[in-house]
């Protein structure tokens, strides 16, 4: 086993009964990785998670973990923990309990599970709720209970299921330090689950876009951000003006425009964010259909011959009014270049 | 009369019809007299005394708590893993296995009485003991399907899975986990199904025989021959054991949830 496969997914199938939900998998996730995989719903990645976990056995393919093919071990032999989206506490046991649960289970001396569980609730601040019931703590406190029941077993890899989507705002950011401190402090392999690509930018090393049982990109957040290769992965991600091009012209609504710049042969897209459209000035012309204000910023809605076009200026920039032709240009080189455009 | 006066004197009216009879039976069995009859003429607790004096009571109540505790058991063995396939997976004909395992609280006792005498007891060849041991866990097992059910979709799956992970087996992860939080479905499940079967009179009418009878039967051969208050006085004693049993189980377990 190399290091960068410390976990290696190769040609995974998942179904449910006849419903493929993700076919032919592959990917390799490096030990100590903190990895994100992100999609809508439906795309796949809990089913890929539950494979990991052993929660569901593949239709076929191959999934090895520390240089063991686990494709067939059971989950409760797989060292693998699951922090789950409801954070499935037992609710007849206490919060000591449930963190001892698994511990209890291997047979350890009661004076070493007492120092775990005692460090394990430390770990995440809950020394002084050991006593209660997980109904008396509230969601965030849950979770953290979660996260140090499955801590506490040293798994290889840990996953998560949306970890932050069931919080509020301010406990986000308290998890997100949260887990970016365990795993740090522990290098456990991470693996989370979102539909929320700010989650995923904020918090991963490395980001696996899914759609449709498929991985779309692998990237670090900076390459998923700035530089997707798909359409679908650009639109994710906040690219709103996206054109195919077609023998390196710019398919328009209004037919195709040669670029000023040559592409690379395989290009088969290109797509800009609101702010790289430049207004003022440019080889194209439009009208100004609405405009809203958000702070920072003032957003456009233009209409013109090569379809609706979205763009953005500072908001310190004159407003201008709807119904204003504007010339405007789409830099090539500020866009980012799809490879694909399924 | 208004309407605000109309209403809680119906709900006065309908209290006393439900709760009437069993003043009635109590008032009865403290008679001094020696028939039954209401009114009581004059006081006496030997009626009460005498009960625990008749044999035939001894042994019937005997019968009755066996196949109450044992029939209620054995629906719980079969029925908590029945309820357990029925709410976790989806299979095929979940609905009409639902429909069948409630049936004896549809069909009448009558029926099932008759049924199972005339084409499972008699050409059998079962012994009363037995026939009347499977008739009553028959007969307890819709309730006890019903109300653990009930408490299992209330519980989350994904604690199962959290265990399994956590290293335990799937069988496991039912005994520590499931089984601790569907505890007060269970025992209410079991007071449900003790009280049915003890108070059951049509499908033990059939399968009692010479020898072994169940209570309620014992009281109506009793009634046929000595018409004496000591069975209102039985009824009473009844009634006030049945009515603590789902006192305490309230209290304790909030029954009424359940049923």
């Amino acid at each position: 086993m190399s290091d960068a496969s410390f976990l290696s997914l190769e040609k995974l199938t998942l179904a449910y009964g006849d419903t493929v939900a993700v076919k032919d998998l592959d990917l390799s996730i490096r030990k100590g990785e903190l990895v994100a995989f992100l999609g809508p719903s439906g795309c796949g990645k809990t089913t890929t998670m539950r494979s990991i976990a052993g929660l569901l056995t593949p239709a076929s393919g191959r999934i090895s973990l520390d240089g063991v093919d686990i494709t067939r071990v059971s989950a409760n032999k797989r060292s693998v923990g699951l922090v789950f989206q409801s954070y499935a506490l037992f609710p007849h046991l206490s919060v000591f309990e449930n963190v001892a649960f698994g511990l209890r289970l291997k047979k350890m001396p009661v004076s070493d599970i007492e120092t775990r569980v005692t460090a394990g609730l430390k770990s995440v601040g809950l020394s002084k709720f050991a006593t209660r019931k997980p109904a008396e703590l509230s969601g965030g406190q849950q979770q953290r209970v979660a996260l140090a029941r499955s801590m506490v077993m040293e798994p290889k890899v840990l996953l998560l299921d949306e970890p932050l989507s069931n919080l509020d705002a301010r406990l986000r950011l308290e998890m997100r330090t949260e887990l970016q401190r365990v795993q740090k402090e522990t290098g456990v392999t991470m693996i989370f689950v979102t539909h929320d690509q700010g989650e995923a930018l904020s918090l991963a090393d490395r980001i696996v876009v899914m759609l449709n049982g498929a991985i779309e990109q692998i990237g670090t957040p900076e390459d998923i951000y700035n530089r997707p290769v798909s359409r679908f992965v650009a639109d994710f991600v906040g690219f709103e003006n996206i054109f195919a091009v077609e023998g390196g012209k710019l398919k328009a609504a209004n037919g195709p425009i040669a670029l000023s710049e040559s592409l690379p042969p395989d290009t088969a897209g290109l797509a800009w964010r609101p702010r790289m459209v430049t207004l003022g000035s440019g080889p194209f012309q439009g009208t100004v259909r609405g405009a809203s204000f958000s702070g920072s910023t003032r957003e456009y809605l233009l209409d013109t011959p090569l379809g609706a076009i979205k763009a953005e200026e500072d908001a310190g920039l004159a407003a201008h009014q709807p119904g204003t032709e504007l010339s405007f240009d789409l830099p090539v080189a500020k866009a980012a270049r799809l490879e694909r455009f399924g | 009369m208004t309407p605000r006066i109309f209403s809680p004197l119906v709900l006065l009216l309908v209290v006393a019809f439900l709760i009437g009879p069993f003043f009635i039976i109590v008032a009865a069995s403290l008679s001094g007299g020696e028939t039954l009859a209401f009114p009581p003429q004059g006081f006496s607790l030997k009626w009460v005394v005498k009960v625990f004096t008749v044999e035939s009571f001894r042994e019937s109540f005997a019968v009755s708590m066996f196949l109450a505790i044992g029939g209620t058991a054995m629906a719980l063995v079969l029925g908590i893993p029945a309820s357990y396939a029925l709410s976790r997976y989806k299979l095929p004909f979940g609905e009409t296995i639902r429909t069948i395992v409630s049936l004896p609280i549809i069909v009448p006792g009558i029926i099932v009485g008759l049924a199972l005498l005339r084409y499972i007891v008699v050409p059998f060849g079962f012994n009363i003991t037995l026939a009347l041991f499977l008739a009553h866990t028959a007969l307890v097992l819709p309730y006890a399907v019903r109300v653990v059910s009930a408490s299992l979709n209330n519980l989350r799956s994904d604690i199962e899975e959290a265990a399994v992970l956590l290293g335990s087996s799937r069988a496991g992860a039912f005994f520590r986990v499931v089984m601790p939080n569907i505890r007060s479905g269970i025992l209410a499940a079991f007071i449900l199904g003790f009280v049915t079967s003890f108070n059951q009179v049509p499908v033990s009418l059939f399968l009692s025989g010479p020898g072994v009878r169940t209570l309620p039967i014992d009281m109506l051969s009793y009634m046929e021959i000595t018409y004496d208050p000591s069975v209102a006085a039985l009824s009473a004693l009844l009634a006030f054991m049945s009515i603590g049993i789902v006192f305490l189980a309230e209290r304790f377990l909030g029954f009424s949830r359940y049923v």
